[in-house]
């Protein structure tokens, strides 16, 4: 559920979190940018790593704010330019524990999850992205 | 003497030539010899950095950290995900 090859479900990850009494919800998608002659990056993961690292950062998010649900969908394989790699969806009562709940899940993927991007150029070229900046 | 699963990813697993592969270490080891030892047994990891991004079973560590028998390491190039 956390680590698909197919596009990415936005409705299915909403129903996961959404409840009456959480009248906030944030959804944050990361989508493939067209960065000089980029046509798609191909995502590959130590998979089982990503998924356990995955479940610790969620439990981490649910800890630090009890009354929100926050669930997240990473795209693998080739993903063309335009297309989400990651979405991630946050509820909670209020707007605030939303907005702060997904900010820190998003931050937390970058720093923590085994997953690697290569991207394809037109040109036919391609090269991994290794600069944590250049995102 | 431990055997110790070694597992390479993107980058690293071009530069090895293989994503998977086991090590023998005397033991006491650490995650620092055993990325050595890689060093040795697959010459392609010479251009790894000096102290590359590791995980001991599943979990990102230090590389002074103790590694036992049976043990898995992953060495991994810099995490670029989301």
């Amino acid at each position: 559920m956390h680590l698909t090859r197919h596009p990415l479900e936005i409705d299915a990850l909403l129903a996961e979190v959404q409840s009456p009494e959480r009248g906030g919800t944030c959804v944050f998608l990361g989508t493939v940018r067209n960065d000089a002659n980029v046509t798609a990056i191909d995502y590959s993961a130590y998979d089982d790593m990503a998924l356990a690292e995955i479940q610790r950062i969620l439990s981490d998010a649910e800890t630090q704010w009890p009354e929100a649900r926050v669930m997240l969908q990473h795209r693998l394989g080739l993903i063309p330019v335009g297309e989400a790699s990651i979405a991630i969806a946050a509820a909670a009562p209020h707007r605030d524990e939303a907005f702060a709940a997904c900010r820190y899940v998003i931050e937390e993927v970058k720093k923590r999850l085994p997953i690697w991007k290569k991207e394809l150029h037109g040109d036919g070229s391609a090269e991994w992205v290794e600069a944590n900046d250049h995102r | 003497m431990g055997k110790v699963s070694v597992r390479f990813f993107a980058r690293y697993a071009e530069l090895a030539g293989c994503s998977s592969s086991a090590v023998n270490v005397p033991t006491p080891a650490t995650v620092a010899d055993v990325i050595a030892r890689v060093r040795e047994v697959f010459p392609g990891t010479r251009d790894l950095p000096p102290r590359p991004l590791a995980a001991l079973n599943q979990r990102q560590v230090k590389l002074d950290q103790l590694v036992s028998d049976g043990d898995e390491v992953a060495l991994l190039p810099p995490l670029a995900g989301g």
